[in-house]
């Protein structure tokens, strides 16, 4: 019960302080949370907007709540999702002539390698060479940026356009779009990306991949002693992250821009780790957490022509409201009164600073 | 100081609850000043919860602690600190790696003009450390330094911040014989300096030869308060338990089948960087229904020996041998598939390498066989069998509470112990490897797993088990090997060697 309860009562006080800030800006709150509300909600195809949003940040979330339950912290599904989406479009840009449904079935499962591929190179380095994932993978998504470039300016180029893009797929690529939505381009990647979910939930909750992926976030001496071999696991963690944060490219390139647009994502990856925090790191939670911020992004877009004092930017500052209420774990252990002395995170020297490093509750 | 009559420590009435667990019902406890205060009790008893409130780190329910006579109410251990209580906790409370000096000045950090003033904490310290004959390697980060020295540094810490009343929570529990007696003496030392000590242990022997009055705690309540001197060990043990304890298992000798269960073979062991030591050509062997105890003192390569039977590949200083385990040749293999050779290893470090402290008592049973075909198809866990095997398996081995969701960094030390040694045995152990088995433990425990030992003997198991406790290598060993430095210096049959001997053979004589 708490468990849930924290979190909206987080989420609630960081609205409530955001819409303090507009307040503060010369807005009337009152009236920038209706904005907010009917921006997000107020029509069919709002609420597809909202959903077309959430849907990256559902798969992105996943992908860093898998990495961080295996103990690891997955700075790099910017990178990930940028390679899965120039693969998907590289597909459909080369073989256009293919048809559905052989041809997004080929490119989806094109995004899931090359997410897979570069989620599992930081996994590698850290289980066999011992270097940081952080670090690896915030490298990896410039150098994720800069082959992009590459490919979208020099190798497959769209010649009719000043963008830098690559050429559009072919037609047979194309996902159709749901109806309900007054034409807002939400696809067969949502329910893709809630199928996803509940694989996630499955495999971590039910399988014995999933208990060892999570013993060794919880320990890796205990998880060692136990037969469990540690880097194969952060491995397969990680390529597992890498392969959700790829298939973000199914929804934006397959079922809304048909080509790979340099700078699409107004970074997906990073609001990812935000989504795991509130979500945390359940697969659930993380559906919840990309909805409220999809909503949040559809919601503030409104704000730049509705309101005078403040614009759409907003959204970043609900964004981290919201996740500072999450991460106030001191002051929500002080409300419980919690326990937390008897049990120290750092019991028995040797273990605990290792351990200790990163723990989010 | 507080006279003659008035105790330096009481608690009235004392309570505590976890949940549904009263961990503490209305304990009342006593301590004269100047005095060692032993307070022993089952596993779970609520041993550790009484020293925790008292040293301000839980909070009572309901109840009194009174210092010197004055009622105290603590609202953080800084309070308790502040009024002259050190404790010494059951799991050390170190910060890894950070140096021996820093983890003393942590909290207490000596500020001159809005910096650490080491030099002149480091004066202070060493003067101390000379007193008391405590000698500490200050530098050094302290996850390098064996566990005595870290205990050391943990006493010097309290003695650093001017305790008057120390509480050790079974503070012999990892340590060698050697470091004990040292203890024992510092602690004589910081009594007739009129220092207060309260001891929680679980060895009788160590009640009976260093307290002045013992305190007995059972099921969250004191049963028993006695003069050491009026007493005897059978007697605590009664209190303790309740009910007869047989004291020194009776073993009856091995029968064992020629075909070894373990076989290690001129293994050697170059130190990796930190470690000094190595093994040089250790060959043994371990027969099937048979005991073999390896003694020694602490570091002196039983845990090396331990890791290199267990993950040989990653032993990469491994410079020859051969191990062979249940007849097959398994120097290049993965652990997991030594283990599913039906291997079953009871750790050295439970909280470390035993445990996932934060998971429920659930999973930790099923640590290390959620690819047994008992709990898992096709990948998938069969939850239903795990609940229903962990219930019997709790219930079996007494394992309290015998709340499956509860999360295993919450049982007391010895619960924990149990719960290990239930879901090790669950394996039906071929080959059982047992560090410090009980490590911890209360007497009543000591005796069942012990019991479980040689019955899994007798069931056919070969059994390695590695102890630095004398009495227990002596007890249930068929036959025990000494290590010294990395190497088997003696080798003795039961019956055939006394304790004196084994001491004289650890110590390289
Ligand atoms: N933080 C906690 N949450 C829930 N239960 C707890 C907690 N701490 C202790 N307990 C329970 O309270 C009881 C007493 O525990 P305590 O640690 O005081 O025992 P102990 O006498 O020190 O045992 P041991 O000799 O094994 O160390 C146990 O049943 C334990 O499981
Ligand atoms: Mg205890």
């Amino acid at each position: 019960m708490k468990r849930i309860i924290q979190p909206v009562l987080a989420v609630a006080v960081g609205l409530i302080a955001g819409l303090a800030v507009t307040w503060g800006a010369g807005e009337n709150p009152w009236h920038v949370f209706r904005i907010l509300v009917k921006g997000a909600f107020g029509s069919g195809y709002d609420v597809g907007m909202t959903l077309f949003y959430a849907t990256p940040l559902i798969f992105t979330g996943l992908s860093v709540a898998v990495a961080f339950q295996a103990g690891l912290f997955n700075i790099g599904a910017e990178g990930q999702l940028t390679l899965g989406a120039l693969a998907a479009a590289a597909v459909g840009a080369v073989w256009p002539g293919l048809g559905s449904p052989l041809a997004p079935v080929l490119a989806g499962a094109v995004a899931l390698a090359a997410g897979t591929a570069w989620g599992a190179i930081p996994g590698w380095l850290r289980a066999r060479r011992g270097s940081h994932e952080v670090i690896n993978t915030i490298m990896l998504n410039f150098v994720a940026a800069g082959l992009a470039s590459y490919v979208a300016l020099y190798m497959i180029k769209n010649p009719d356009s000043q963008n830098p893009e690559t050429r559009p797929i072919g037609a047979g690529y194309g996902l159709a779009h749901f109806g309900l939505f007054g034409g807002a381009p939400v696809s067969a990647a949502l329910p893709l990306a809630l199928l996803a979910a509940l694989l996630v939930w499955i495999l971590m909750g039910r399988t014995a991949l999933g208990f060892e992926i999570r013993a060794v976030g919880q320990s890796e001496a205990a998880a060692r002693a136990a037969g469990i071999d540690p880097g194969r696991i952060r491995i397969i963690a990680m390529a597992l992250a890498g392969g959700l944060a790829g298939l973000v490219g199914i929804g934006e390139v397959l079922g809304n821009s048909g080509r790979f647009i340099l700078g699409f994502s107004p970074e997906y990856g990073f609001m990812g780790i935000a989504v795991a925090l509130l979500g945390r790191n359940q697969p659930a939670g993380v559906v919840a957490a990309a909805l409220l911020f999809g909503a949040l992004h559809k919601g503030t877009a409104e704000l730049d022509l509705e309101t005078e004092h403040v614009t759409r930017e907003v959204s970043l500052v609900f964004q981290a409201l919201i996740i500072l209420c999450v991460s106030a774990d001191g002051v929500w252990c002080w409300m419980g009164r919690g326990e937390r002395w008897s049990v120290g995170a750092s019991e028995r020297g040797a273990g605990g600073a290792g351990g200790r490093e990163m723990r989010w509750k | 100081m507080t006279s003659g009559q008035t105790p330096a420590v009481e608690l009235r009435e004392l309570t505590k609850r976890f949940g549904g667990v009263a961990a503490n019902a209305g304990v009342n406890l006593r301590v004269k000043a100047g005095t060692i205060h032993g307070v022993i009790g089952e596993n779970g008893a609520g041993k550790s919860t009484a020293m925790k409130l008292l040293y301000g780190m839980l909070r009572p329910d309901a109840g009194d602690i009174l210092l010197g006579g004055t009622r105290c109410n603590w609202a953080s251990p800084a309070d308790a600190i502040a009024r002259g209580i050190g404790m010494v906790h059951q799991h050390f409370m170190l910060a890894g790696p950070y140096s021996a000096l820093d983890n003393i000045l942590l909290g207490a950090e000596p500020v001159r003009r809005g910096v650490i003033d080491r030099p002149a904490a480091r004066r202070k310290l060493e003067a101390l450390a000379g007193q008391y004959g405590l000698s500490v390697d200050w530098d050094r980060p302290i996850e390098e330094l064996p566990v005595g020295v870290q205990q050391r540094v943990e006493i010097l810490k309290l003695l650093y911040r001017d305790a008057r009343i120390l509480i050790l929570d079974e503070p012999t529990a990892v340590l060698t014989p050697q470091e004990t007696a040292s203890l024992f003496e510092n602690l004589r030392k910081l009594r007739a300096e009129g220092k207060t000590i309260l001891l929680v242990t679980h060895k009788l022997k160590d009640v009976m030869s260093f307290t002045d009055r013992v305190t007995v705690f059972r099921a969250g309540k004191v049963t028993g308060e006695v003069a050491t001197a009026q007493t005897d060990p059978q007697e605590l043990a009664n209190l303790m338990v309740g009910r007869k304890v047989v004291l020194g298992l009776h073993v009856p000798p091995a029968r064992p089948r020629p075909e070894p269960a373990l076989e290690v073979a001129k293994l050697s062991l170059k130190g990796g960087a930190g470690s000094r030591h190595r093994l040089a050509e250790v060959s043994f062997a371990v027969r099937r229904r048979e005991i073999v105890g390896i003694a020694g003192v602490e570091g002196n390569g039983q845990s090396e020996l331990v890791q290199a039977i267990l993950h040989p590949r990653e032993s990469r200083c491994r410079t020859a041998g051969v191990v062979r385990v249940l007849g097959r040749e398994v120097t290049s293999w993965a652990p997991r598939k030594i283990r599913e050779l039906g291997v079953a290893v009871i750790p050295e470090d439970r909280l470390l390498e035993g445990l996932l402290p934060e998971r429920p008592v659930r999973e930790n049973f099923l640590l290390g066989l959620q690819r047994s075909r008992a709990f898992s198809v096709a990948g998938f866990i069969d939850s239903q069998r795990l609940s229903e095997a962990a219930s019997v398996a709790v219930k079996e081995y007494d394992v309290r509470p015998p709340d499956l969701d509860l999360p295993a960094g919450k049982l007391s030390g010895g619960n924990q112990q149990k719960l290990i040694v239930a879901r090790e045995f669950q394996r039906q152990p071929s080959l059982l490897i047992a560090a410090q088995p009980t490590r911890g433990v209360d007497v009543g425990a000591i005796e069942f797993i012990h019991q479980r030992i040689v019955a899994a003997r007798d069931g056919g198991a070969g059994v390695l088990l590695v102890s630095s406790e004398l009495d227990e290598v002596l007890t249930l060993s068929d036959r025990i090997l000494v290590m010294y430095e990395g190497r088997v210096v003696a080798e003795f049959e039961r019956g055939r060697v006394t304790e004196r001997e084994l001491g004289l053979k650890m110590g390289g004589a």
